[in-house]
């Protein structure tokens, strides 16, 4: 296997051109954070891109920033922290989920459109994406979007880009929307609901003008796990609603949210803080040990009916809520998952909520065996290949990435 | 002007038999064949720019709409999708030799689905009436276009509209989960739904914002948002335009993203003020509304915050709404500046370039001169928190090349909004008013790009061809793998 480690864009794309004309697929790497999501590389190379790293331009009056694709995570965030602002769709840190040591770069959670607990509020990667350059399937370097945050000048590629998971080009640089980081947080925690209880109170809460910034559910065992306290104390499951902004503007929304739904605990800002990452982070909240672990998105209302039919498939599951119910976090064990991780199963229960499901961490010939995405079929499939095609048509972009052939 | 692909003779000597066909798929008043007739759809906004369709197709179900592509992609027939027809970059154009197939008549709300904040609406509902169905469940939908009584929900996916309100709440393209759609081709697809994200790649994204290009919606599904529970605004006087910019860059520095931020020049402030009396201060050269919007703690907290940025930026006067009638007045004003500039000109024009804020000051002087240069005037609107200008350029029609003067300041505008950093268009899309100008941001590669996705999605271009590009797609060339081993060295790079 040979690694390439270019060091600028267009010797990037000198590789990419020759492993077209060659035929020699290659793996997108750069911190190799999230090498593990996703189906097993194919591909005899790497094509490795810590070295376009680097901020190019952060101007915070006008919310934009633009980097390197390779530029780490952390020296995004404290730049943002420095100057009050902050990625608003709140990207999580997967690096104890995947289990590697990677640096996570800027362009691995594009494309992968990744997204934290504010997803429910302010949308996730993809709707902060707003231009980039990269190098096609050719190998030639081209460019969407553009640096201001407004713009529809062409096609929206920067949509197609994100979550596409390199397989479409390699991100060279990029350009996001920043936003201000709110002044200060406090998290409302309701205790002991059940599940079906639970989900519609945070929709319902949702619903109403106070902006819960997020909202999740974790029952009994996932709470007796948090690293929080008032969140490990309680008795059982607990419920959590974060309010984010100025603060007389969250002291008002807490009391409106608390008449509401009822009084709790409320953790301050830096224990809000604590929790939400320890959500976006979800290893600590599920059991340790040989488990698969799936990424469900259904439509919210079905997420209790949803868990409802996994417990009954599953003895060994165990689940949180984040996305007011719009997303669950299902860990099976290894054993009982099957060869499949449990794909066949955990899809059936899914099929009449609507929606789709990942499975996150599995080993390699788990996740080789199983389709690691929500299978897609008929015209659907068809016009997906064509969209591949016509962006990398020789198919050496992280073939297989996705789908057999994308 | 323009010019549009060459009319297929072939297409044109077959009218009656497509007309015939047609009237077979979608029976009695829905095939609109007689001219004089067909006339009311000979334009969109861009009224500059009319041309006669061959025939009008007013489909009522899905079916149909299938049925409708079918048949055209396997006569080699072109189609122009519209939905009101209040396009300002004439996306909706007709063909001479295509079917103008309008989606009006799409125009039930599905299902209003609470608990998950969405509705599901067919394309023809007007953006506005989204909001009339949930607005008694504390709901509503949140791009704001200025044509919301009439633009539908539609046209909104297929331009990516925005509004007043998109830099805190987003353009349609982050208020819209799901869509159902028909290809070319005839495939009935559907993207997204109801819950958070999909499989495979967001065909979802770029689906909004492809000028009807990709393919034609028969089905959205939107997030809807509970309404603010109060709002007020306030309208702040500047002694020049750079100074309310430097007080909006002050704004959002501070952590503040009001509801909506807007500047309005001195000509636009006076033809405003002359037309609907919203009490704009006369003496100044810029006027910046804000609105925050929020639970009264956080609104009346900001707006402290803003009159105190504001009065160390050196704004001349500063005033804030104090019912909910006079917040409307302040709008008022901004929002009657396009009719209220039509009372001052015969005929204006309205530019949609989006700069980098900071730029305000050194575009406006160029815009300035370009006015001396062209002998026309215009008048400048601005959604100052995104940095999206709308300068109108007024001239008159009747007044032998004005016309083509307006079109050459505005080209020369949008020219100056790449030259700064920013881009064509901000919120009216490319259509076929700036097609002619997308190798100002664009490079061949990057234009060749794009329209592979569009042969993906229709090879044989028939679907809104002559829009956003400035030359024709040629799929077959586009594919084409240049092999071009032997000519490579093997890249000379580091690796271990």
């Amino acid at each position: 296997m040979t690694v390439f480690q270019p060091s600028d864009a267009a010797e990037a794309a000198e590789v990419v051109a020759w492993a077209a004309a060659e035929g020699q697929p290659l793996e997108i790497v750069a911190g190799g954070s999230k090498r593990g999501l996703g189906r097993p590389p194919r591909a005899d190379h790497q094509l490795d891109l810590s070295r376009l790293a680097g901020i190019v331009d952060y101007d915070p009056a006008e919310l934009i920033l633009t980097a390197r694709a390779a530029t780490p995570m952390a020296e995004i965030e404290a730049e943002l922290k420095a100057k009050r602002q902050m990625l608003a769709f709140e990207p999580p840190d997967w690096r104890g989920l995947m289990g590697g040591d990677g640096e996570p770069t800027l362009g691995g959670v594009l494309a992968c459109n990744l997204a934290g607990p504010r997803r429910v509020r302010a949308g996730a990667a993809r709707d902060y994406f707003l231009g980039f350059s990269a190098i096609n399937g050719w190998g030639e370097v081209w460019k969407a979007g553009g640096k201001v945050v407004k713009n529809v000048t062409g096609y929206d590629m920067c949509k197609l880009q994100a979550g596409a998971y390199g397989t479409l080009s390699v991100l060279t640089e990029v350009t996001l929307k920043v936003m201000p980081r709110p002044e200060t947080a406090c998290t409302i925690l309701l205790q002991s609901m059940a599940d079906e209880i639970a989900i519609p109170e945070l929709l319902r809460a949702l619903n109403t003008p106070y902006e819960v910034s997020a909202a999740a559910h974790l029952p009994a065992p996932a709470a007796r796990r948090s690293a929080v306290e008032g969140v490990a104390q309680g008795l059982g499951a607990v419920t959590a609603l974060r309010l984010e902004g100025p603060a007389p503007s969250v002291a008002f929304r807490a009391k409106a949210i608390e008449s509401l739904l009822g009084h709790g605990l409320r953790l301050d800002a830096a224990e809000t803080e604590r929790l939400w990452a320890e959500i976006g982070r979800v290893r600590p909240l599920l059991p340790s040990g040989a488990r698969r672990l799936w990424r469900l998105c259904p439509t919210p209302t079905s997420a209790p009916v949803v868990s409802n039919a996994l417990r009954a498939q599953f003895a060994s599951a165990e689940a949180f809520y984040d996305w007011g119910g719009g997303l669950i976090w299902l860990s099976l064990e290894a054993d009982e998952a099957g060869p499949d991780g449990g794909a066949s199963r955990v899809r059936a229960a899914m099929r009449e909520a609507g929606g789709h499901s990942t499975l996150v961490v599995a080993p390699d010939d788990v996740r080789a065996r199983a389709a690691v995405f929500e299978p897609l079929e008929g015209a659907l499939a068809a016009l997906m290949k064509r969209v591949k095609n016509g962006f990398d048509p020789r198919g050496v972009l992280n073939p297989g990435r996705m789908h057999e052939g994308q | 002007m323009i010019t549009m692909p060459p009319s297929d003779q072939a297409v044109l000597a077959r009218r009656a038999e497509i007309v015939a066909a047609l009237r077979r798929i979608v029976p009695g008043e829905g095939v609109i064949d007689a001219e004089h007739e067909r006339r009311a759809f000979e334009c969109d906004g861009l009224t500059a720019y009319r041309q006669l369709p061959m025939v009008v197709v007013l489909p009522e179900t899905t079916a149909q709409v299938v049925e409708v592509l079918r048949h055209c992609s396997a006569n080699n027939v072109k189609v122009v999708p519209r939905g009101a027809g209040t396009s300002l970059s004439g996306g909706a154009l007709p063909l001479e030799d295509g079917v103008l197939l309008g989606l009006g008549k799409f125009n039930r709300i599905l299902e209003i689905d609470i608990a998950n904040r969405c509705v599901v609406v067919q394309p023809g509902v007007t953006n506005l009436g989204i909001t009339h169905a949930v607005q008694a469940h504390g709901l509503y939908y949140a791009p704001d276009p200025s044509s919301q009584i009439a633009c539908t929900i539609g046209g909104n996916v297929a331009e990516n509209s925005g509004g007043v309100h998109c830099l805190k709440y987003g353009l349609t393209t982050n208020n819209v989960i799901g869509i159902e759609m028909v290809t070319m081709d005839g495939e009935l697809v559907r993207l997204g739904g109801k819950h958070f994200d999909a499989s495979g790649y967001d065909l979802l994204g770029v689906m909004v914002g492809s000028e009807g290009m990709l393919g034609v919606v028969t089905e959205v599904t939107v997030r809807v948002l509970p309404t603010p529970p109060g709002a007020r605004a306030l309208i702040i006087g500047f002694p020049s335009v750079e100074g309310a910019g430097d007080c909006v860059a002050a704004v959002i520095g501070d952590g503040i993203i009001p509801g909506g931020m807007e500047i309005m020049d001195r000509l636009a402030i006076e033809a405003a003020e002359a037309f609907v009396h919203a009490g704009y201060p006369l003496d100044a050269e810029a006027l910046l509304i804000v609105e925050l919007d929020g639970c009264e703690a956080e609104v009346d907290h900001l707006i402290a915050a803003v009159e105190a940025i504001a009065a160390r930026h050196g704004a001349t006067s500063c005033r804030s709404s104090q019912s909910e009638e006079e917040r409307l007045l302040f709008w008022a004003g901004r929002k009657a500046a396009f009719p209220a500039v039509g009372r001052i000109s015969p005929d204006y024009y309205c530019m949609d370039g989006t700069i980098p804020r900071k730029r305000i000051g050194d575009v406006l002087l160029r815009m300035k001169q370009m006015e001396a240069r062209y002998g026309l005037r215009a008048a400048n609107v601005f959604h100052a928190g995104d940095g999206n200008l709308h300068p109108l350029i007024l001239y008159d029609a009747n007044k032998p090349g004005e016309l083509e003067r307006a079109e050459a300041f505005g080209s020369d505008i949008l020219r100056l909004c790449v030259e700064v950093g920013g881009v064509l268009t901000g919120e009216h899309g490319v259509g076929v008013e700036k097609r002619d100008l997308m190798d100002t941001m664009f490079n061949e590669i990057d234009l060749n790009q794009q329209q592979r996705l569009k042969c993906a999605f229709d090879e044989k271009s028939l679907l809104n061809p002559g829009k956003v590009f400035p030359q024709l797609c040629r799929c077959a060339e586009l594919g084409r793998v240049h092999v071009r081993a032997g000519q490579l060295r093997f890249p000379d790079l580091p690796r271990f």
